[in-house]
């Protein structure tokens, strides 16, 4: 290939960041080779901590290279920063708006910066706002939009000037599902318009999907690259759809085959069945064994099923897995879905004028995975926030295991369990003494308190990092971690804020595993996720938008308001057009409808 | 009982928590040891005054042409206030002692007929040491305005009028004496003011405070538990520059070392209060800092750590008795250096306690019902 036609070009590019805290040297990247084309839609994919961004920095020249060679737009990026950066745009993860300056103001604030000449900008405008549909908001403060709308406008003042080559670094994080589609939309038609180059990264793997080239990176290395179909192919032949049968429910069936890592690579549950993945060698015998006679068809992969496929070959089979989880012996009340343990009737939350959350009613039972649901703003933290008593209500009635939290005596809050966004946890304390702190705060000492930090220890797999300071632990230790204080007082209900947010796929099978499996000892579940397809683990979903209750009911039912009828040849939705679909209908104002169950 | 051992436990887990966090922090280890060391040092070093305008008393009794030309001098400079003429050496010590008058010119009866004769003539000059810059100041000026009179009365021959100056509370009249005291209160404040201010906002800036609020500690344990550990570390830090004040420089201390910490302990409670609610005010760590900033400047300023309140407007005069470091500066001040006893200092005792009561219940109400 003629380097000429290279967008990037990178030779064993290593990079090693030193942290003088903990004298520990991270290898961001390992020895990465890659050849862009030009004119083309690329994808980087990976977890967090994967170096995606390291790599897009690289490529911007913000940041150099330890050893090895990578060329931008055919010039050296290590010699010549500015060469390169007069000819490319950079939208970092977190773009620096103005929040009080209005939507013109950061335009034209930009437009000043990269020196943009008056004549060409009125063009520019026009065509950026039109683009991003923020024509109507020009004067809007930019702190007053939300997080869609705010991506949108970074990526308009990323490109207030055209640039050759196009650096998106994660530009749909924290973003909805409808704003998802949108700024695709928008990055999709800038390639077709303006024959620029465009490297994103992205942890949506249904995201790298419409991407032309896709690399994954995995802990610094590159793991795999190719189209999309390439990389699916890695899972031709081995993916399937298992229909649940002998009255076993599809959650039920999906921790027994993802539990069987032998045989099976991956497992998720998906409009009522269980998409799989097998290893490469399987025979049917074992297969039909494991499945105990549940029906199974073959399906075409998907771009995550390749991924799957090829993490699990990269870490020699040998998965994080959940050992054998203390099941309490299920009592009389477990499952049969009688108790309400949390009931909200007419729930109201305002601030001053604006409506967070509007007449929201609905129970949870024992032993149920409830999920919020809703794009950015729709209300699911605040009504989160009301149900763990830290944030009181405007009206409406509220009980939690009998008592409102907010007012209940502090003994009433050690029924429950909190894991918050971001894993909030004391950096500077150990593991140890974190959970040593918590199990105090909810009443355990002595021999009790040191039992149940074992107990907990053992169970997250946390053994061997009794010593290691909270804040050095990495991410997926760190939601572990999260996971073993909330836990350590066994809750009856357990709260969780977006625990899988920037967790990989596998982190992510091994999280939900570990709540099936509290569910079904009884624990009661209440989580927000913004990964829709997570929607399926739960028994029950609530989808709220604009503080409003668009629909309530099982994955199913909720899929059903938006596919009432489906033809055998037609696929099932996935959660994500499901939501998609239910959100625009509310919003066009006819009414989700509801499911009552 | 159980009920009570429950809580005890409870409030050591929670506090032994909180004091981990700052002391496992190695640049929140460097901020404890370092500034009041730093800081002690520098003032001890480079403060100095001004004179601005100075209260006197007199004493004359000699009563004579002279003498009267003399206090005419004095007068005439506009620098010098005199707010008594006295009858007898018994007064000068409550003029002096109140803070009345910043010196004293007691002129002998043998003033006038010594001079008439030729011969050296001694006045005396009592000053009040607890204000040493000024008080410094105050006597080059009178030795000025002396040296000026004796030019008058007799060109050719030398001094005749000999001022003898005793300083009073601080006889070395050395500015470290008055700053160092003062420093002891001010500089531990600036401190637990910083940190109080920060713990609630890290928590809350980390996730971890709504962690917090659902655990079963009340509010008021998440409250001892920020207040208790910043208490412990305002009382180091006072100890460390306490020991800079008696061992680096040298000033004796008059008062008891109980005297000395129970007024300070209940300044540091004072100011932990003050700092939790700017801390249940601030929705991130930016804020809370900018807001104790803001708050240190005016409290600094209106403390009578550099300037005596008594020099200021009476609107600013006013404000000061809502600052909790003037009145714990008067009072280290007055054990420090003059000795006072508990009782003394019982109305300097009497704002930090109602400071404290009011700050720390607000800072509590604060946690629960903020709104963001």
């Amino acid at each position: 290939m003629d380097v000429g036609q290279l967008a990037v070009r990178a030779r064993a590019v290593h990079k090693a960041f030193y942290d003088k805290q903990t004298r520990i040297t991270q290898q961001a990247l390992k020895a990465v080779d890659l050849q862009i084309p030009s004119g083309s839609l690329t994808a980087l994919v990976g977890p967090d901590g994967a170096g995606k961004t390291t790599l897009l920095r690289l490529m911007a020249g913000l940041m150099q290279a330890d050893s090895g060679g990578l060329e931008v737009l055919g010039i050296d990026v290590d010699r010549e920063p500015q060469a390169v950066q007069d000819r490319i745009s950079y939208m970092p993860q977190r773009f620096g708006l103005y929040e009080d300056l209005s939507v013109q103001e950061n335009l034209d604030l930009y437009a000043d910066l990269h020196g943009v000449s008056a004549a060409q900008r009125s063009e520019r405008y026009r065509r950026l706002l039109h683009m991003t549909d923020l024509a109507r908001f020009t004067d809007r403060p930019a702190g007053k939009l939300s997080g869609g709308m705010k991506q949108k406008l970074g990526l308009a003042c990323t490109l207030v000037r055209s640039p050759d080559l196009l650096l998106l670094d994660e530009p749909t994080v924290g973003v909805d599902p409808l704003s998802r589609r949108e700024l695709w939309q928008i990055i999709q038609q800038l390639i077709a318009e303006e024959q620029l180059s465009v490297i994103v990264s992205t942890a949506y793997l249904d995201e790298a999907g419409l991407c032309d080239q896709v690399y994954v990176l995995h802990e610094g290395e590159l793991l795999a690259q190719g189209s999309p179909a390439q990389l699916r192919r890695h899972a031709a032949g081995r993916c399937y759809i298992a229909t649940p049968s002998n009255g076993q429910s599809a959650l039920q069936l999906q921790a027994r085959l993802i539990d069987a890592n032998r045989l099976i690579v991956d497992a998720v549950p998906h409009g009522g069945e269980v998409r799989l993945v097998t290893q490469a060698d399987v025979a049917q015998v074992q297969l039909s064994e494991l499945l105990g006679g549940a029906p199974l068809r073959g399906t075409e992969p998907q771009l995550e099923d390749g991924f799957m496929v090829l993490l699990r070959t990269r870490l020699g089979g040998a998965p994080a897995q959940v050992d054998a989880l203390e099941q309490k012996p299920p009592g009389d009340n477990v499952g049969s879905g009688s108790d309400v343990v949390i009931e909200v009737r007419d729930l109201v939350r305002t601030f001053g004028d604006f409506t967070a959350v509007a007449s929201t009613s609905f129970e949870v039972r024992r032993g149920e995975i409830f999920g919020l649901l809703g794009p950015n703003g729709a209300g699911k933290t605040t009504t989160f926030r009301m149900l763990c008593g830290l944030l009181p209500s405007t009206s409406g009635f509220l009980q939690v295991a009998g008592v409102n939290l907010r007012h209940a005596r502090a003994s009433a809050r050690r029924r429950i369990g909190y894991v918050s966004q971001k894993f909030s946890l004391y950096g500077n304390l150990t593991v140890l003494e974190n959970l040593r702190f918590f199990g105090g705060a909810y009443g355990l000492r002595g021999k009790q308190l040191k039992a149940r930090t074992d107990a907990v220890l053992e169970q997250f797999d946390l053994k061997g990092q009794e010593r290691t300071r909270s804040g050095e632990l990495p991410g997926g230790f760190k939601q572990r971690l999260a996971m073993a204080a909330g836990l350590i007082h066994e809750p009856e209900i357990l709260f969780l804020d977006e625990p899988t947010s920037g967790a990989d796929p596998l982190a992510r099978r091994s999280f939900w595993r570990r709540i099936t499996a509290l569910a079904e000892s009884g624990t009661t579940i209440i989580i927000t996720t913004h990964f829709m397809e997570e929607a399926e683990y739960c028994d029950r979903i609530l989808i709220q938008d604009a503080g409003k209750r668009l629909a309530m009911g099982t994955p199913q039912q909720v899929r059903e308001l938006v596919q009432p009828v489906r033809a055998p040849t037609q696929p099932v939705l996935s959660m994500e057009e499901t939501f998609i679909g239910i959100v625009e209908r509310g919003r066009n104002g006819l009414g989700a409808g509801e499911v009552q169950v | 009982m159980n009920w009570l051992m429950a809580f005890i436990y409870r409030l050591i887990n929670i506090c032994s928590k909180e004091l981990l966090a700052v002391l496992k922090d190695p640049s929140s280890r460097v901020i404890l040891v370092v500034p009041p060391l730093m800081q002690s040092l520098l003032f001890g070093y480079a403060a100095s005054y001004d004179l601005t305008d100075a209260p006197y008393a007199v004493l004359d009794q000699s009563n004579s042409r002279h003498s009267r030309e003399l206090i005419a001098a004095i007068d005439g400079t506009g620098v010098f206030h005199r707010i008594a003429t006295l009858h007898s050496s018994d007064q000068i010590a409550s003029v002096i002692g109140n803070g009345d008058a910043l010196l004293v010119l007691q002129i002998p009866s043998d003033f006038d007929a010594r001079l008439n004769q030729r011969q050296v003539s001694p006045i005396q000059m009592i000053l009040d040491g607890r204000n040493s810059a000024t008080a410094n100041t105050a006597a080059g000026h009178i030795g000025a305005i002396v040296a000026g009179y004796n030019q008058q009365l007799d060109p050719d021959s030398g001094p005749l009028v000999r001022v003898e100056s005793r300083a009073w509370f601080n006889e070395n009249l050395q500015t470290r004496w008055i700053i160092l005291p003062g420093m002891i209160a001010a500089l531990s404040m600036i401190q637990t003011m910083m940190l109080t201010a920060l713990s609630v906002a890290r928590e809350r800036e980390q996730g971890t405070f709504d962690q917090l609020l659902v655990t079963p500690h009340t509010p008021l344990e998440i409250l001892i538990s920020k207040a208790v550990p910043s208490i412990l570390i305002g009382l180091v830090q006072s100890t460390l520059v306490l020991l800079v004040s008696l061992f680096w420089f040298q000033i004796p201390m008059a008062g008891s070392l109980i005297t000395l910490y129970t007024g300070l302990l209940m300044f540091t409670v004072a100011s932990v209060g003050i700092g939790l609610s700017i801390s249940a005010l601030s929705a991130n760590m930016q804020q809370a800092m900018l807001y104790t900033f803001v708050l240190i400047m005016p409290l600094m300023l209106l403390s009578g750590l550099a300037t005596p309140v008594e020099n200021m407007p009476d609107l600013l005069q006013t404000a000061t008795y809502i600052n909790p470091l003037r009145f714990s500066i008067h009072l280290v001040r007055e054990v420090y250096l003059e000795g006072a006893q508990l009782a003394d200092v019982v109305p300097d005792l009497i704002p930090l306690i109602i400071i404290a009561v009011v700050t720390l219940p607000l800072a509590a109400w604060l946690f629960r019902h903020r709104l963001v």
